[in-house]
């Protein structure tokens, strides 16, 4: 059977037909061609490795180059392994491979490890037509594509005539003894170096443009490929000749036949935008158009060297006096030339600590009263920190070497978040804003235990102590800190911020225990700078009073509303449960049950999922996505910021910086009133109760007062089904964060952070929609787009302990004992149920088209003792855990 | 032969050996019996060997399938590689198992083309895809890792070969392909084995599409599944197992379209139910099947997982009344 056309898979096929584009090679995954590649292989990075070949892929290489021909490694062993871990990157392997080497043992190394069809590159006549004939038939055999190389016993082909005689004789052992479909041969006719001022040269470029013609007229679908930067080899260290001469060589061989090759895509300018002059003298010496067009060449090349125009308008900034050029790398957020900046202001100014006092103070002050102003958004304020703090650093050692005391901050300020919880993108943002306003910030971390803030606080003798949170438990917490630092007869200043925080909460729970000091809720990192100015300068007694007033009213409001509202009872409420006709309800069957983990999914794939207005709410830019990057106000730096983030996206999924894990499973269940029983699926025995809560609030006729329990169907009715999951993509994160940390790059520290919680709740997301469509395969005909999940269109919910529709968050304990989540995962349970990696999500599922989210709303003593009673703990604890839904 | 026919007419290849061989409820003994009574690991579950200790049961199965209408059958030696005898520690018995597999296929087969001379019978020896994979790492922490190399995989397919060749079968069908590069070395030895020894015999290669992505398990879309076999002059290109015959459809409509060889399908009957069973009937299965007719995709037709002799009449008596896909005149 002949066959025509060149067909090459890896996951995916490529086929190269007479009307196919150019087909670029990725080249940069070669050791012999890149040395930063060798040193990745030669020191085990094989990690690194593999990120070059991702952006290869990324860069647009249609088929990609692998060579480990290298005296000093076992190219075999380093073969095998790279395509290997190629075969478990989906992106990568989408693509064929071309084995590239010089030696036999190496290709076949190569070639045990394709499952597509890849290239071999190369083989040649040199060794005699024996030894080619069995290459190209163990080629075949192994389903491959070949390379053949313009050189035979007699060595390389180096003008028209021999490079026509080497292809056609190759050719025709090929097709008639080796039996090679002519399609799947590939011709590199060589290519030299023109310009190299020695006469034999001259026609190298023009005799392998002829020798393409001939091969592409003459030898029935074979193919013609090369390495293009060979041919301008002379001009080495002068990239601008380079890049001309390669996009002209290129466009002369594509036109002539040419139709793949090797070509770094960064170090090719366009055709169309090469100087003219440039251009023609290139084209004279690829031609051999005239016969001074080598010294042409070379004399325009001395006036072009060095040439970096295209960096210098850019840099403009530089030529400033020093201090103008700090405060604009503040304002900008830039650290190109920092240090020299920083050295240059240093000597300038008679002590190091006056650099900080004066143009880094100055700096930082333009950046407050931007960001004040509404002019800057915090993502730039974030980075103007890192290019704060690396300034600091750098001086650091001078001002240590001085043994001066530090520049008098504004403050000191003590940060925290509270024991049981782990989330900290908020309490760091705040911390990074007051640091930029020249407060003294001391960061406790996260978890912090009462008494360690309140020895901390005395130990430093701070001036505003800032409490953080983000789960429900932590807001008791923020209460008990506030109870100590009475009792310990403190009077600082409590700030509270976080999530879960309000000015009610905070107004009518934790103010009146601190008494002797003033307490204040902080809404966004936003305000924090100017509540600690008014806690701390002149006019605090007036911000004090002000604030007395109005949390008063306040908490005069709420008892207001308290005594307007009525609750059900519980067991009113109970019966008016959501009504369902489970006699004539069909409950889809799942497709299997039990457990089944993820230990290390693909992020790639979490990526589309990704729901990006949280992401941007974290940044303080309130807007929805993608309107948001269009915005009239925050559309800039939203743009920015999403750049940047997409860039930190690619990047960590890339190198693998943080690792996904899942659980989750599906149980057969029935429903006792709010308790749900879930069974063994093999034993049918009681595995775990979840216990639901519900609505207490007085409804309007007809609807119903709502608890999860009634979406499973009650125990004598149907067998129903439950399913539960627990997500991660934290795992390494703090590692990476702690990097960043170390460079004092708090930019970067958030932003990760920020993105892994994002990539959590889109593999919540992903999760839910194989669960549905395939797991559990109840909505198999599903067809949603990410913005119809975002607005959660589909059918069935998965709400999660600790949000409106199941508040209490102890039902964790009963997903991550169901699931052994801890085991499966690595994801932990801090005292207060708080999830650490905070990168995770957890859950139930209920599949029926009932299901809907609701909030729980106020709840009051009856159903506190219920839930006590079929708990067996006494109701204070439940209490404790539900305190901010008790009316 | 086999080639002339295929432009004729559709052909039917033969249903479960499996779910035919769970009717019989056997026991441990009966996979012992007369060869391996003093074994230290239990056999019970390892079908390829019934072809020596009850060789009866699978005539029997055999002769029920060619007397529903089947073309080919295929030989009782799935699993007969010493890769995946391992596990029972039989490598030393997969000799016998695919020269008496193929023996016992091709005596039956004989007796029914004696039975109807106009409609010959064949024996397909069945070569499955071993348990391990070859592009993929069963170690999670280890993506680099592999539990089986091409060498390993070639020579034991090349010692499946030679038992089955011997034993008479007079094609060889790669079958449930889920990692290429497993069928790729299996490719590898049958062309080896047939260049040693100078002969060559017809070759079938039947991928697993696992799931609606259209991808097989180690991530190839089918097209690049066929580009990366299509090196080997074969006689079919397929699929079978994984989906019900109606969700392989698609997939054998891009094969279809692509291939240069005969196009062949045996899905299994349908999805595997909460107790692992199959329970598409043969009337839903042949509804299904007559979509592929209706469409002119396929040339060689039969069943996996859950299929019965009921299945295979019911497909065979469709068959007769359809034309097969068109091959081209260099076929």
């Amino acid at each position: 059977m002949t066959q025509t056309t060149l067909k090459l898979s890896g996951l995916e096929p490529l086929i190269v037909t007479t009307e196919s584009n150019f087909v670029n090679i990725g080249e940069r995954t070669n050791v012999t061609g890149s040395r930063v590649f060798l040193k990745m292989i030669q020191e085990n990075r094989y990690e690194d490795a593999l990120s070059v070949a991702l952006e290869q892929v990324r860069g647009g290489a249609q088929v990609l180059d692998v060579n480990m021909d290298e005296a000093m490694i076992d190219g075999k062993a380093a073969m095998t392994r790279f395509l290997h871990l190629i075969a478990s990157e989906p992106e990568i392997a989408r693509i064929p491979i071309m084995i590239d080497s010089s030696r036999w043992e190496i290709i076949e190394a190569g070639l045990q490890c394709l499952q597509g069809k890849g290239i071999v590159n190369s083989i040649s006549l040199k060794e005699g037509e024996d030894e080619f004939i069995r290459k190209a038939k163990l080629i075949k055999r192994y389903g491959a594509a070949v390379v053949v190389m313009a050189f035979d016993e007699q060595g390389q082909a180096d003008s028209l005539e021999r490079r026509i005689e080497i292809c056609k004789r190759s050719y025709e052992l090929l097709t008639e003894q080796a039996h090679f479909p002519p399609g799947d041969i590939i011709f590199d006719p060589n290519i030299f170096p023109v310009a190299t001022g020695m006469d034999e040269h001259r026609r190298n470029a023009l005799d392998f443009f002829n020798a393409a013609r001939w091969i592409r007229e003459n030898l029935t679908d074979a193919h013609v490929s090369g390495g293009v930067s060979n041919v301008s080899f002379s001009f080495r260290g002068n990239n601008k000749v380079r890049e001309a001469m390669h996009s002209a060589f290129l466009y002369h061989a594509i036109k002539n036949g040419m139709d793949m090759g090797i070509v770094n895509p960064t170090m090719l300018e366009i055709y169309d935008e090469i100087d003219p002059v440039l251009l023609k003298k290139v084209e004279d010496v690829l031609l051999n158009r005239t016969e001074d067009a080598t010294e042409e060449l070379l004399a325009f090349a001395e006036t072009v060297k060095g040439d970096t125009s295209k960096k210098v308008e850019t840099n403009e900034w530089m030529n400033a006096p020093v201090e103008e050029r700090l405060k604009y790398a503040l304002v900008k957020g830039v650290l190109d030339f920092l240090e020299e900046n920083v050295e240059e202001c240093r000597r300038k100014y008679a002590r190091p600590i006056e650099v900080i006092e004066g143009p880094l103070m100055d700096g930082m002050n333009v950046v407050g009263d931007l960001f004040g102003s509404g002019k800057m958004f915090l993502p730039q304020v974030v980075k103007s920190a890192r290019v704060m703090k690396k300034a600091v650093a750098i001086l650091q050692p001078y001002i240590e070497a001085e043994k001066n005391e530090k520049t008098a901050a504004a403050g000191k300020i003590l940060m925290a978040t509270v024991k049981g919880d782990v989330h900290d993108i908020g309490k760091n943002i705040v911390s990074v804003v007051l640091g930029c306003n020249n407060y003294e910030v001391i960061d406790l971390g996260v978890m912090v235990p009462t008494e360690e803030i309140i020895q901390k606080s005395v130990e430093y003798n701070v001036d505003v102590i800032g409490l953080s949170g983000l789960i429900t438990p932590s807001l008791d917490e923020m209460v008990s800190v506030a109870d100590a630092l009475q009792k310990s007869n403190l009077s600082v200043p409590l700030m509270i911020g976080g999530a879960t925080t309000s000015k009610v909460h905070t107004a009518v729970k934790i103010e009146q225990h601190y008494p002797n000091g003033t307490t204040v809720h902080v809404l966004d990192a936003s305000r924090a700078v100017t509540v600690v100015e008014s806690l701390l300068g002149s006019k605090r007694e007036d911000f004090v009073s002000k604030l007395n007033e109005e949390y008063d009213k306040i908490r005069f409001h709420h008892e207001n509303k308290k005594s307007a509202k009525t609750l059900l009872s519980y067991d009113e409420a109970l019966k008016n449960k959501l009504k369902i006709d489970w006699e004539n309800e069909v409950i889809p069957v799942p497709n299997r049950l039990g457990i089944e983990c993820f230990t290390d999914f693909p992020l790639e794939k979490l990526k589309n999922y990704i729901d990006w207005t949280p992401f941007f709410m974290t940044w303080e830019l309130y807007g929805k996505f993608p309107a948001i990057l269009n915005d009239e106000v925050v559309g800039d730096q939203a743009k920015h910021l999403y750049e940047d983030a997409q860039l930190m996206l690619d990047k960590l999924i890339a190198e693998k910086w943080i690792k996904a894990r899942a659980v989750f499973g599906i149980f057969p269940a029935n429903s006792i009133d709010d308790t749900t029983e879930i069974y063994d699926p093999q034993t049918s025995l009681v595995l775990a109760e979840s216990y639901s809560l519900r609505q207490q609030t007085q409804k309007t006729a007809g609807q119903p007062n709502l608890s999860l329990a009634d979406f499973i169907a009650p125990k004598g009715t149907k067998r129903d089904y439950i399913g539960c999951f627990a997500v991660t993509t934290g795992v390494g994160l703090d590692e990476k964060v702690l990097e960043f940390e170390e460079e004092h790059d708090d930019y970067s520290s958030i932003m990760l952070k920020s993105l892994a919680d994002r990539l959590a709740e889109a593999f919540a997301e992903y999760l839910h929609e194989y669960v549905r469509k395939e797991y559990w395969g109840y909505a198999t005909d599903e067809k949603l787009e990410n913005e119809d999940l975002i607005k959660e269109k589909y059918i069935g919910i998965r709400p999660a302990p600790g949000y409106p529709a199941c508040p209490d968050h102890r039902e964790k304990l009963t997903i991550f004992k169901l699931l052994n989540a801890y085991k499966n995962t690595g994801i932990q349970l801090t005292e207060t149920l708080a999830m650490h990696p905070t990168a995770a999500v957890s859950g139930w599922y209920f599949a029926s088209p009932h299901a809907k989210y609701f909030g729980l709303g106020k709840i009051d003593e009856s159903q506190i003792k219920a839930d006590a009673a079929r708990r067996r703990v006494n109701p204070e604890e439940t209490e404790k855990w539900l305190r901010p839904n008790i009316f | 032969m086999i080639k002339e026919l295929l432009k004729e007419r559709i052909l039917v290849l033969d249903g479960a050996m499996g779910t035919m061989i769970q009717r019989y409820t056997l026991t441990e003994e009966d996979f012992r019996k007369g060869w391996f009574e003093n074994h230290h690991k239990p056999l019970k579950g390892n079908n390829d060997l019934l072809s020596l200790t009850r060789p009866d049961i699978i005539k029997e199965i055999h002769a029920a399938y060619l007397e529903a209408g089947a073309d080919i059958i295929e030989t009782n030696t799935f699993s007969g590689t010493t890769i995946a005898q391992e596990d029972y520690g039989l490598a030393f018995a997969v000799d016998d198992i695919n020269y008496l597999g193929a023996k016992i296929a091709r005596e039956v087969a004989d007796e029914y083309t004696k039975k109807t001379p106009d409609k010959p019978r064949f024996v397909a020896g069945s070569i499955g895809p071993t348990n391990r994979t070859a592009s993929l790492s069963p170690d999670v922490n280890d993506p680099g890792f592999r539990a089986i190399t091409f060498e390993e995989l070639r020579a034991a397919y090349y010692q499946q070969t030679d038992g089955l060749v011997r034993g008479g079968a007079d094609i060889l069908l790669v079958e449930t392909v889920f990692d290429t590069l497993n069928a790729k070395a299996a490719l590898f030895a049958i062309d080896q084995y047939f260049e040693e020894k100078g002969i060559k015999l017809p070759v079938m290669v039947s991928g697993t599409i696992t799931d609606q992505s259209g991808r097989t398990l180690t991530g190839q879309t089918t097209e690049a599944f066929l580009i990366s076999v299509q090196h080997m002059d074969l006689l079919s290109i397929g699929l079978n197992c994984a989906l019900g015959a109606k969700m392989m459809q698609p997939y054998l409509k891009t094969l279809s379209q692509h291939a240069p060889f005969a196009v062949s399908a045996h899905p299994n009957a349908g999805l595997p139910n909460e107790f692992g069973r199959y329970d598409e009937t043969p009337e839903i299965m042949e509804k299904q099947i007559e979509d592929y007719l209706k469409d002119n995709i396929i040339n060689i037709i039969g069943g996996c997982c859950g299929t019965t002799p009921e299945h295979i009449k019911a497909i065979a008596d469709l068959v007769k009344n359809y034309e097969p896909r068109k091959l081209s005149t260099e076929y």
